[in-house]
């Protein structure tokens, strides 16, 4: 309904920001200092009281449509196995409590560590020998909602796990790393530079709570990936494949150093 | 060295870089297409302040969803209630939000809808009574992002 | 048409004025938007809701282009009779996507 460039002042506002971390001759990897555990805050701290009343009402949070149709799917019979996901884990309530608030965590057949939607394809093709969902497909983000949605209140819990020690320093280190023609990194914005605005929207600490989220912007469900690749093409980074291993080991990185927060699936962003 | 971001780097950044959707601005209502919207459902029946209320965040952070509710000072019984409230705008590409029949069941005059707002502008309510008479209220909005913008 | 959601309380007390939520999947294209080779995209959007109790229409919407994506909806009706309430949301295409509710009068 509107142009998509927004009012040239949003442009001057990142100018300034831009200026202000790209100053000083950098290496491509250098060190910010990650936010303190006390003064962690989800991204819906950061937003309007109305899009807070949007999310705390399951009657008018239109990402419950999507958790609705992720009910009916759990208890659809399909594949060549004809096997609901009911039909081995019960009542999610009771299975899936917790599950996405430890994930990644790390898959032994596969010996890397896996995301809650790829876990969820595992079944899918080894357990109901069926087609795996699209990575963003209506399907693959109404499940993960409906998942996620049976760990709401419940702190973020990664692994414990040897295993994925590497992949979780790779994360580290993907989350500092300068990237893109605008040579930023994570790091820059959202631990040096949250709370501050980046043309009108405040810059958040960029934890991973509310996953599946119901983006205003985007009118519709998306996944944590989805999101990352917003940041991405916003400084101008070629983003990473989906269900590349980098995204699994920044999905690791963001969920350590979110670990105890309050998972509240599924979130509204603006 | 970092390469300096050019305006344009800037620029599509701040616009959420490339899109697969291109958004043009298509033209406007004007508040004179609004007015005329107006008098369509009035008749050029006279329409009085008061009685209706608009209650809407002054300041929105994201046109594409935008919480609204309309609420109409009535006792909403078998004499004496709102037939219809209806929802304008002057600047969105139609000056029609929407329309809501209610009567003496409903209780209460009293709706609420989600709508977008493609840039700050005035929005008008007016309640249509069962006595025939309109009345009215309007309110500013302010709107920091604008709908429609896409950055996936 | 998709999923829809309806929040009706299931029982009241006869007089009661109880309030129905009610929000649908919809995009909702405007019209106004074209894809990047500059094709228009069309309009697609629910332009009408009806609510029903045991028959009776007791309230109705008419939505332009203006209303949000997945069009959401708050309004009252009084308590009445055991029985059920209809949604019915039609749109461009004239497809209907139909749900109901329970209310028992206690
Ligand atoms: C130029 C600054 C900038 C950079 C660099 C950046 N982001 Fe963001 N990020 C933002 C802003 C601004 C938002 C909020 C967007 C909005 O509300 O429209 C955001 C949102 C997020 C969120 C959503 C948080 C929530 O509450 O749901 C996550 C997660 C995130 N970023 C992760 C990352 C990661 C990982 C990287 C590096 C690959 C990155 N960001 C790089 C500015 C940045
Ligand atoms: C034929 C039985 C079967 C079906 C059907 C099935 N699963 Fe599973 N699922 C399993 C088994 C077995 C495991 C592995 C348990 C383990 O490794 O401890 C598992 C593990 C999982 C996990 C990881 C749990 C954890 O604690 O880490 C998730 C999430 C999951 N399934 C979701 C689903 C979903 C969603 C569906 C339907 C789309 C589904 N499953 C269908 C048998 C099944």
């Amino acid at each position: 309904m509107e142009a998509a460039v927004r009012p040239a002042w949003i442009g001057l506002a990142l100018a300034v920001l831009v200026a202000a971390v790209a100053v000083q001759p950098s290496p491509a990897q250098e060190t910010v200092r990650p936010i303190a555990p006390q003064d962690r805050l989800s991204g819906s701290a950061f937003m309007s009281a109305e899009a807070r009343a949007l999310q705390a009402d399951d009657a008018s949070n239109p990402a419950m449509l999507w958790v609705k149709d992720g009910e009916d799917i759990w208890a659809r019979k399909t594949g060549v196995a004809e096997r609901s996901c009911a039909d081995c884990h019960g009542e999610a309530g009771a299975s899936m409590k917790g599950v996405a608030a430890r994930y990644p965590a790390f898959d032994p057949a596969s010996q890397k560590p896996v995301t809650l939607d790829q876990r969820i394809n595992i079944c899918r093709t080894i357990n109901q020998k069926a087609e795996p969902f699209a990575p963003e497909s209506q399907p693959a983000l109404a499940i993960a909602s409906y998942v996620g949605l049976q760990s709401r209140g419940m702190p973020i819990t990664p692994p414990d796990d040897k295993r994925l020690k590497p992949f979780l320093e790779a994360g580290r280190s993907l989350f500092g790393l300068r990237q893109g023609q605008l040579n930023l990194s994570c790091a820059n914005c959202h631990d040096a530079l949250w709370g501050g605005k980046l043309g009108g929207s405040p810059i958040p600490q960029a934890h991973p709570t509310g996953y599946p989220i119901y983006r205003l912007e985007w009118q519709g469900i998306g996944s944590l990936q989805r999101r990352l690749r917003n940041c991405m093409t916003g400084v101008r980074a070629e983003p990473f494949a989906p269900n590349s291993i980098e995204f699994t080991e920044i999905e690791l990185y963001l969920a350590e150093r979110a670990k105890g927060m309050t998972v509240e699936t599924p979130a509204i962003r603006p | 060295m970092p390469s300096p971001a050019t305006r344009r780097d800037v620029l599509i950044l701040g616009a959420g870089a490339a899109g697969s959707i291109l958004l043009t601005r298509p033209s406007a209502a004007t508040p004179e297409q609004m007015r005329e919207a107006i008098l369509e459902l009035t008749n050029g029946a006279p329409i009085r302040p008061g009685k209706v209320h608009i209650d809407v965040p002054p300041l929105v952070e994201n046109g594409n969803s935008v919480p609204i509710t309309v609420s109409v000072d009535s006792p909403m019984t078998a004499d004496a209630h709102v037939t219809l409230i209806a929802l304008f705008n002057e600047k969105n590409p139609q000056p029609n939000v929407g329309t809501f029949r209610m009567g003496p069941r409903s209780g209460k005059a009293r709706v609420a809808t989600r709508i977008r707002l493609a840039t700050s502008q005035q929005l008008t309510a007016i309640a249509r009574l069962n006595d025939g008479s309109f009345w009215s209220d309007k309110v500013d909005v302010i709107v920091t992002i604008a709908a429609c913008t896409e950055d996936s | 048409m998709g999923r829809a959601l309806i929040n009706v309380p299931a029982t009241a007390k006869a007089g009661d004025i109880i309030e129905i939520k009610a929000l649908v999947a919809h995009v909702m294209e405007t019209g106004y938007r074209h894809e990047v080779d500059g094709k228009p995209i069309p309009r697609d959007i629910i332009n009408h809701f009806t609510c029903a109790y045991n028959g009776v229409v007791v309230f109705e919407a008419d939505f332009y282009p203006a209303i949000a994506a997945n069009p959401f909806l708050s309004f009252t009706t009084i308590a009445t009779e055991t029985g059920v309430l209809t949604f019915i949301w039609t749109d461009d295409k004239a497809e209907k996507q139909v749900e109901t509710a329970r209310i028992t009068i206690t």
